[in-house]
C-alpha cells in the first residue's frame, strides 16, 4: 500500500500547490464560444462583466492595489471606508456591481450575506459614470505598481445586448483604451473553406 | 489506529526486567482515506485552464470627427448586418441615398456567412467587411461574427454602428 499512499500524497501536494481557487463571481455570466486559443493572462486583469440584464460589473485581481483603488475612487465620490471595509474589499474586488455610495453597506455584510444581495450594476451612463472611474484608476495604479497597464477583459453574457457592450467599449475608447479581450469559451476550429 | 502489539514476554525468569520489545504496526487506512479525500477535493476545485480570450482592437477615436481619413471604395465594401433573433444579413457595396444594394439573408453556420465571405474574398481580395450589429442583436452574435473573421482569416474588418438606413433596409426587405 505504501507506494499508493506515496502517490496519493504526491498528488495532494501537487494539487494543493497548483490550485488557485476560482474567484467568487458576483454574477453568472454565460460566455459565448469562439475559436480563439489565446489564454487570459494569469494576473493584472481587469474584468468587466456584462450580464443579460444590462448590469455591468467590475473586477480586478491584483491584491496589491485593491486598497488604494478603493480609497482613490472613494475619495472622488466623497465616500470613505473604514479599515475593516477595505479589508473586506479584497474579497469583493474580484467582481462587484454596486454603486460606490452603496459599497460601504455591502462591505459591512459578511461573505455569506453578500452572496444573497442582488447587486444592481455599476452606473455607467453619462451623468454618473463610475465604471470608467474604476477602470481609469485601476489602470493608473497598475501602471504605477507593475509598470504596465492591466489587461482589459470583457466578459459578456451570450444574451447580453449589444448596446451595453458597445457603450462599455466606447467609454474606454474615450479614455484611449483601444485594446480589449473578449472572454469566450473554447470551441474547436472548423476547417476554413469547407 | 495505531496498535501496539505486545509480545508475550518470554518466560518469567525473574531477575532483570527487559525493556519490552515493541513491534509497532500502524493502520494506515484512515490516513489514506484522508489523503484521497483531499486529493478529490483539490482535483475538483482546481481551475486549470484560464478562459480563452478574443482580442479586439478598436480604432482610436478621432478627436476631430470632420476629418475623414480614408474613403472606402464601394466595390471593396461588404456589409454584414446582425439583426434580432440571431438573423444575419449582408449586402455588397455601400448604402447611400442613390444606390440600394440588395440585402440577402444568411446564417451563422458553416454554409452561411462563412462561405459567402470566402467566395467574396476570392473574387476581390481587398474586401473590407463592415460589421453592424443592430441594437436588438445579442452579444453572442457579435462574438460569432468576429470569430468568423478569424476563421476566414479576414484581415480588414471593422465594427461600425448601425445606421438608420441600414435598419430601414432590413425592415423593408421583409427577410
Amino acid at each position: 500500500m505504501t507506494p499508493m499512499v506515496d502517490l496519493a500524497f504526491l498528488l495532494v501536494t501537487f494539487f494543493m500547490l497548483t490550485t488557485k481557487f476560482a474567484p467568487e463571481e458576483a454574477v453568472v455570466v454565460d460566455t459565448p464560444s469562439s475559436t480563439s486559443e489565446i489564454r487570459l493572462p494569469e494576473s493584472h486583469v481587469i474584468t468587466i462583466a456584462v450580464d443579460k440584464d444590462k448590469r455591468v460589473f467590475f473586477g480586478m485581481d491584483d491584491d496589491e492595489i485593491k486598497a488604494d483603488l478603493l480609497k482613490q475612487v472613494g475619495a472622488k465620490y466623497g465616500v470613505s471606508f473604514t479599515a475593516p471595509q477595505v479589508q473586506a474589499f479584497r474579497g469583493v474586488a474580484s467582481s462587484f456591481g454596486t454603486p460606490i455610495e452603496k459599497l460601504p453597506a455591502l462591505l459591512n455584510l459578511d461573505s455569506e450575506q453578500r452572496k444573497s444581495v442582488k447587486q444592481e450594476g455599476i452606473p455607467s451612463d453619462s451623468l454618473n459614470n463610475q465604471l470608467i472611474e474604476w477602470i481609469v484608476t485601476a489602470q493608473s495604479l497598475s501602471r504605477k505598481q507593475f509598470g504596465k497597464p492591466a489587461y482589459i477583459a470583457i466578459k459578456g453574457d451570450g444574451n447580453a445586448d449589444v448596446p451595453t457592450v458597445k457603450k462599455v467599449i466606447s467609454l474606454m475608447q474615450d479614455k484611449n483604451i483601444n485594446r480589449f479581450n473578449l472572454i469566450t469559451d473554447l470551441e474547436t476550429k472548423p476547417v476554413a473553406g469547407n | 489506529m495505531a496498535e501496539i502489539q505486545q509480545q508475550a514476554s518470554g518466560g518469567g525468569k525473574g531477575g532483570k526486567k527487559r525493556a519490552k520489545k515493541m513491534s509497532t504496526k500502524i493502520d494506515m487506512t484512515p490516513m489514506v482515506d484522508l489523503a484521497f479525500l483531499l486529493l478529490t477535493f483539490f482535483m475538483l476545485t482546481t481551475t486549470f485552464s484560464k478562459p480563452t480570450v478574443m482580442q479586439v482592437t478598436m480604432p482610436v477615436k478621432e478627436k476631430e470627427p470632420n476629418k475623414d481619413p480614408t474613403v472606402l471604395k464601394a466595390s471593396d465594401a461588404f456589409t454584414v448586418l446582425l439583426g434580432e433573433n440571431n438573423k444575419i444579413y449582408y449586402y455588397e457595396g455601400l448604402l447611400d441615398a442613390t444606390t440600394k444594394p440588395e440585402l440577402k439573408l444568411s446564417s451563422y453556420d458553416a454554409n452561411g456567412i462563412r462561405k459567402t465571405l470566402l467566395d467574396r474574398r476570392r473574387a476581390n481580395p481587398g474586401t473590407v467587411v463592415l460589421i453592424k450589429p443592430d441594437d436588438n442583436s445579442n452579444y453572442k452574435n457579435m462574438v460569432d461574427i468576429l470569430d468568423e473573421m478569424n476563421i476566414t482569416d479576414q484581415k480588414k474588418y471593422a465594427l461600425v454602428d448601425i445606421s438608420k438606413a441600414d435598419q430601414d433596409l432590413i425592415k423593408n426587405s421583409g427577410l
